[in-house]
């Protein structure tokens, strides 16, 4: 007995954790804590390089300058923003429906060998690099829209690029959503008789509705942050879209386009143009994690 | 009685309806898929040959191959992976391990890694620019372009290792802690290995990322095309190779077809092979338990 007493008493059983144990800890803090503190960093020197725009140009004047030109210290940036809005709305607009009816197709309506090979192919795509969609709606969307409408390189090729390069996003995010609704839920709506659609439309998509709006919350996110696909396929001509098919300019495509030669004001703006891209997206996964979190409540 | 049955007709139309736009809309986005890969492999198929992958780009990319910018984009993939891979998975062997979700410190690291996973490639380019190029004075070279890019890498690479770990059953740690393992032993001796093809998924998944990305590089790694000497050269990427030939250089599309055709095949095998892992340990769990 006095044996087994000594055993439990010994250091490795005691509350006390052995030394290394304690150094691993401290490591993977350490390790974490860098990690954590990296968002900090970004935002600190996005901000410290665009504060001399910011200190010398006031802030309405990056929406009422008479125009973008930075050479004569006119920073104008509502038509980059009206750019950006237009692209990522339109891409919305289209890759929502799309999107929810790809993971429609996933959940209820493919047999389990063609949904797994579906959504495969739907995760292949969401792998595809942006400048390969832009490539590819360069050397083949924008002839084909210059034959409908000259010339072309317009605000629909942006959309249409931008609503395949999310439509993983929200699929495979809706997806999980629907995946996620009881199937009590389903077995009821079953046993009282409603047909598939009704099911579908009255329990699951309701069910399912904060999942997917956060889906749809983070593709915004990500339309709204791409570059280079955009840049490719859209014209790049700094004004407002009148049409769909006029060329248009976004705020993520200026910074690329201009970061190369700019100085001083001109790249303070660029990295102003960079912060507002980040805070919009901040703001937007911010509320994607809030639907999230409310979804398991 | 008749209203029912017309009711229940409408339903059973409704339901049709639904079910073919539904399987429309499912044919679109695998028509699409295969319009974007055909045009890509008949664009470089002729374009493609041992000689392309191993030469030097002369006359801007017009003639020749991709062999120094293949070579930049492994130095600049190895950087990252080295300098992201021992960051990512100590965060989440402390992320599973270590704190309970909800506490203060773990939730913190989860939310900036939630943040960060958002934040747009272009930003993080700018960053890299100001931070690893300007301010520790790096300049345009592999080195930055490589840290920069393990910035964005991090939140994939937590993320799957730490799923990893969590999947590892409990009756692991119970184990061997009745076996007075010491909490280090137990993380570095059973649950790593246990949860290595996780490890291993996120890998790939972060390599393939870090193969796509253009934005973040185009102002840390530079566009120079020659062979680089040091990590401290400029380096292109294939990524922005591609971007390059069919933006500034006339006459690069067959080229840049062929370049495109190589980084979606080496994409398409690192997915592939990523899901071989998942899938298999999945498997493997099951029959185990």
């Amino acid at each position: 007995m006095i044996w087994s007493k000594h055993s439990i008493s010994s250091p490795s059983a005691s509350a006390e954790p052995a030394p290394v144990d304690k150094l691993v800890l401290w490591l993977l803090r350490g390790g974490a804590g860098i990690a954590a503190a990296l968002v900090l960093l970004i935002l600190l020197f996005v901000t410290v390089e665009s504060w001399p725009a910011l200190r010398h140009i006031s802030v309405e004047r990056f929406l009422t300058d008479p125009s973008w030109n930075p050479g004569e210290s006119k920073y104008n940036l509502a038509p980059m923003l009206s750019g950006t809005l237009y692209a990522a709305g339109g891409a919305l607009l289209l890759a929502t429906p799309l999107g929810i009816a790809s993971a429609l197709f996933i959940a209820y309506y493919a047999s389990p060998r063609t949904a797994g090979i579906y959504r495969r192919l739907i995760e292949l795509l969401a792998g595809i690099p942006s400048v390969v969609y832009g490539f590819w709606g360069l050397t083949t969307l924008v002839p084909l829209i210059n034959q409908l409408h000259p010339p072309g390189a317009s605000l629909l090729a942006g959309i249409l690029v931008l609503t395949l390069m999310i439509l993983p996003t929200i699929t495979l995010t809706a997806h999980a959503a629907l995946l996620a609704v009881p199937g009590e839920y389903l077995r009821g709506a079953a046993a009282l008789g409603m047909s598939r659609w009704g099911m579908i439309h009255g329990v699951a998509l309701p069910a399912s509705k904060t999942g997917i709006v956060a889906g749809i919350m983070l593709a915004t996110g990500r339309a709204i942050g791409e570059t280079m696909a955009v840049l490719m396929v859209t014209g790049n001509v700094v004004r407002h879209a009148d049409s769909l098919f006029d060329p248009v300019r976004t705020l993520a495509a200026n910074i690329v386009l201009e970061m190369a030669y700019a100085m001083n004001d001109h790249r303070a703006a660029l990295f102003v143009s960079g912060l507002t891209l980040m805070l919009l997206v901040m703001v937007l996964s911010g509320v994607a994690g809030w639907l999230g979190r409310t979804r398991h409540v | 009685m008749s209203e029912t049955v017309s009711v229940k007709l409408i339903h059973a139309h409704r339901d049709r309806f639904a079910q073919l736009t539904i399987c429309f809309v499912a044919f679109l986005v695998c028509a699409a898929f295969v319009w974007i890969v055909s045009d890509l492999v008949r664009g470089g198929w002729a374009h493609l040959s041992w000689d392309f992958l191993v030469d030097s780009p002369r006359d801007a990319g017009r003639a020749g191959g991709i062999g120094p910018i293949l070579v930049s984009t492994a130095l600049i993939l190895l950087i990252a992976l080295m300098a992201a891979l021992p960051l990512g998975w100590m965060t989440a062997a402390l992320l599973a391990e270590y704190v309970s979700a909800s506490g203060g410190f773990g939730y913190a690291v989860r939310y900036s890694l939630q943040v960060l996973a958002g934040v747009p490639s272009i930003v993080f380019g700018l960053f890299g620019n100001a931070f690893f190029s300007i301010y520790l004075g790096m300049g345009f070279s592999i080195l930055s372009g490589g840290l920069t890019l393990a910035c964005m890498l991090l939140p994939i690479l937590v993320s799957t290792a730490e799923s990893g770990l969590r999947a590892v059953p409990d009756a692991y740690r119970l184990s061997a802690a009745a076996l007075g393992m010491s909490r280090a032993t137990t993380l570095f001796r059973l649950l790593l290995p246990a949860a290595a093809p996780a490890l291993a998924a996120g890998l790939l998944l972060g390599i393939g990322r870090a193969m796509a990305e253009t934005a973040a590089l185009l102002f840390t790694s530079g566009y120079v095309d020659r062979m680089p000497g040091s990590l401290l050269d400029s380096g292109r990427s294939l990524a922005i190779h591609i971007f390059d030939l069919s933006m500034n250089v006339s006459g690069g599309d067959a080229p840049a077809h062929a370049s495109a055709l190589v980084l979606i095949v080496a994409l398409l095998l690192i997915n592939m092979v990523a899901m071989w892992f998942t899938i298999g340990w999945q498997r493997r769990r099951i029959v185990s338990e």
